[in-house]
C-alpha cells in the first residue's frame, strides 16, 4: 500500500509561519502566537500578536485552516445542490444563508414573486429562530471569553430548545437544507406552530434575566466598555457590516434598506450603539446590539406566528414544493443578491452564462471575512487581555471567514 | 440617485458603457481608469459609494484569454448599488489596487490573488491568505489542476 504521508524534515520548514521575522523585532517586542487550537479564538483562527510587554502593537490573522473550497464546488454543481453547502458556510445561522441564498437564484429566475405568501411567513420565521440561536452563541461564548460561565449554560440551554425546534421543521439539528429555491423542503410539522407560541413566551424573561445578568453587569461592563472602539467612519470603509456596524452607531439593517421577503410588513426596530456606558462602537455596545435584536426577532417571530395561525393558515391544498422548478437554468446575466445575516452582510454573486445548469462563477461574500479584517486597527495599542475581548466581541464563526 | 447622475459624474472624463444584464446596475470601465473612476464615485457628494461590498474575480477560460474582476459598490446614505467590472488580459492578470480608498478591500483583493492569481499594483501587503503560501496554482481558474504533493501529503487521492 502507499503512504499518504513521506516524513521528510524539509516538510516541517516549508510553509512561512509568520509575517514578521525574528530580524524585524526591535527592542522588547515579542512575537506571541494564539491558536489554531485556542478557546478564545472561537475556531481555527491563528493570530499572530507582536507585543511590547502587555500592548498588542499588530495583530495578523491567520486563516485558511477551514477551507472546503465552496466556490469551486458551486462551480460544478447546480444551483439546488449547493445548498448544502451553503449551509456548511456559517454554521450556526444555516437558515439565514440558504434564505439569501435561494432569493437570488429565485430573483434570476425570476420566479420571485409566485412564492407563496406562506412560504415566505416560514421562512422568515426559521431564520429569525436561527438569528436567536446565533446570537445566543455569540453572547454565551462572548461571556466565556471574559470569564462569566454561567450565561453560557443559560444561552446553550435556551438555543438548545431552538434547535429541537428546527430540527423537528426538517429532520437536523444545525445543517437544514429546509429552504430551498422556489419553496421549502416540507410544510411545518402540526403543531408546531402552537409549540412555537409557547417558546416565545417561555422566552421574553429569560431574555430580560440575561440583560440583568450579563449585559448590565457591572463586571462586564468594566471588560468591555472603551475596549476595541471602531469608529463609525471606520467601520464603513472596512465593509463591517451586521451588529458590529450598528454597534458603531449606523442604523444600517438590510432587512429594512433593501426590504427582501415580507420583512417590510412586519415591525420591528433596529437597535443602534449609542455608547451608554462607554464610547460608541465599543466592545459593549456591539454585544448590546447583539442582546436588542433577541428581543426584536422574538417579535418578528410572533407577527409570523399571528400570520401563519391566522390568514396564511395551513391547508390541505398547500405545497411549499409547488413551484420549485425542475430545471433551473437562469439567463445570461451577472447577479449580486445580499441579506441580513446574523454576522453583517451576506452576499452571493453569480455568473450564469445561461447555456449550463451551474453557475459559471458563484462567489460568496463572507461577512465575517470582512468583519475580521478590520481586527487589526481595533485592537492596536490595546492590552493582550482586551484582545480576546476584541476578538470575541466580532462573533467569528471560522467556517464562513475561511468557506 | 439613478444611473443616470453617475455618468454624468463620470462620463465627460473616461469612457464607460452601462451592462444592463447586471444587477445592481453594471458599468464596464477599462482597467487603466479604475483608480481614477472609484475616486470619482468615492469624493463626489452626489455619488459618494462609502461601501465597497464585494470583490470578485472571474476567469473566462483559456479560449477567451480574459480575467475579470468585479466590484460591488453601495452608497448607504443614497441607498444605490452600482456593479463595476473590468476586463484584464488573462496571461499578464494585472490591476490597480483600491485599498487606499476601501481599506476593506485589503482582504478581498487578497482573496481575488490567492484563488485567482490576479495581482493587484500598489496593494500593501499582497499574500496569500486562504491558501498556504507555498500552495501552487490558483484553484478557481478554469485550467487549474492540483499538484500532487504538499508537504510530502498527496493532495489527489
Amino acid at each position: 500500500m502507499e503512504l499518504q504521508y513521506k516524513y521528510h524534515p524539509d516538510n516541517l520548514n516549508q510553509s512561512e509561519p509568520t509575517f514578521y521575522k525574528e530580524e524585524d523585532l526591535k527592542a522588547g517586542e515579542m512575537l506571541l502566537n494564539i491558536g489554531p487550537q485556542h478557546p478564545s479564538t472561537h475556531g481555527v483562527l491563528r493570530l499572530e500578536v507582536l507585543t511590547d510587554g502587555e500592548i498588542v502593537k499588530d495583530v495578523i490573522p491567520h486563516l485558511g485552516y477551514l477551507h472546503r473550497c465552496f466556490e469551486k464546488h458551486a462551480e460544478s454543481m447546480p444551483y439546488n445542490q449547493t445548498i448544502p453547502f451553503v449551509d456548511r458556510m456559517d454554521y450556526l445561522a444555516a437558515m439565514n444563508s440558504e434564505h439569501v441564498y435561494a432569493m437570488g437564484v429565485e430573483r434570476m429566475l425570476g420566479i420571485e414573486d409566485k412564492i407563496p405568501k406562506r412560504v415566505e411567513y416560514i421562512r422568515v420565521l426559521v431564520s429569525e429562530l436561527n438569528r436567536l440561536a446565533s446570537h445566543f452563541v455569540a453572547i454565551g461564548t462572548y461571556g466565556m471569553d471574559i470569564g462569566a460561565f454561567t450565561p453560557f449554560l443559560w444561552m446553550m440551554r435556551d438555543r438548545e430548545h431552538i434547535l429541537r425546534l428546527l430540527e423537528w421543521v426538517c429532520g437536523a439539528r444545525m445543517l437544514y437544507n429546509y429552504i430551498w429555491i422556489g419553496g421549502l423542503f416540507y410544510d411545518l410539522p402540526v403543531g408546531f406552530e402552537e409549540r412555537c407560541i409557547q417558546f416565545s413566551q417561555y422566552l421574553k424573561p429569560k431574555l430580560v434575566e440575561l440583560e440583568n445578568l450579563l449585559i448590565s453587569n457591572k463586571i462586564f461592563i468594566d471588560r468591555t466598555a472603551n475596549v476595541g472602539v471602531l469608529p463609525m467612519d471606520l467601520a464603513i470603509n472596512y465593509g463591517v457590516s451586521g451588529p458590529m456596524l450598528r454597534g458603531s452607531g449606523l442604523k444600517y439593517d438590510l432587512r429594512k434598506v433593501d426590504g427582501y421577503s415580507i420583512y417590510p410588513e412586519l415591525d420591528f426596530e433596529i437597535p443602534v450603539g449609542k455608547g451608554e456606558v462607554g464610547t460608541v462602537g465599543d466592545c459593549w455596545d456591539r454585544t448590546w446590539v447583539r442582546m436588542k435584536e433577541c428581543f426584536e426577532s422574538l417579535k418578528i417571530i410572533d407577527q409570523c406566528l399571528t400570520q401563519l395561525t391566522g390568514d396564511h393558515k395551513r391547508t390541505r391544498s398547500f405545497d411549499p414544493r409547488e413551484i420549485v422548478p425542475k430545471k433551473i437554468r437562469p439567463k445570461a446575466q451577472d447577479f449580486y443578491i445580499r441579506g441580513e445575516n446574523p454576522k453583517g452582510e451576506l452576499g452571493y454573486f453569480f455568473r450564469a452564462d445561461g447555456r449550463a445548469d451551474v453557475p459559471f462563477r458563484c462567489k460568496a461574500r463572507s461577512c465575517c471575512f470582512v468583519n475580521l479584517s478590520a481586527l487589526a486597527v481595533m485592537s492596536k495599542d490595546s492590552m493582550i487581555s482586551d484582545l480576546v475581548a476584541i476578538v470575541g466581541s466580532l462573533d467569528l464563526v471560522l467556517g464562513e471567514v475561511d468557506r | 440617485m439613478t444611473i443616470e447622475t453617475i455618468l454624468y459624474v463620470i462620463r465627460s472624463d473616461f469612457e464607460v458603457q452601462v451592462d444592463e444584464a447586471c444587477s445592481p446596475v453594471g458599468l464596464k470601465i477599462k482597467a487603466s481608469d479604475l483608480v481614477a473612476i472609484c475616486e470619482r464615485l468615492y469624493n463626489s457628494e452626489e455619488t459618494y459609494f462609502d461601501f465597497l461590498s464585494c470583490i470578485t474575480g472571474i476567469d473566462n477560460g483559456p479560449e477567451a484569454n480574459t480575467m475579470e474582476v468585479v466590484y460591488n459598490l453601495y452608497s448607504i446614505p443614497n441607498d444605490f448599488g452600482l456593479t463595476i467590472k473590468v476586463e484584464l488580459p488573462r496571461d499578464k492578470p494585472e490591476i490597480d489596487s483600491i485599498t487606499p480608498i476601501w481599506q476593506g478591500a485589503n482582504w478581498l483583493e487578497r482573496e481575488t490573488f490567492d484563488l485567482l492569481g490576479i495581482v493587484f499594483t500598489g496593494h500593501p501587503d499582497l499574500r496569500r491568505i486562504l491558501l498556504p503560501d507555498n500552495w501552487e496554482g490558483y484553484p478557481l481558474r478554469k485550467d487549474y489542476s492540483t499538484q500532487e504533493y504538499f508537504h510530502g501529503i498527496k493532495v489527489d487521492f
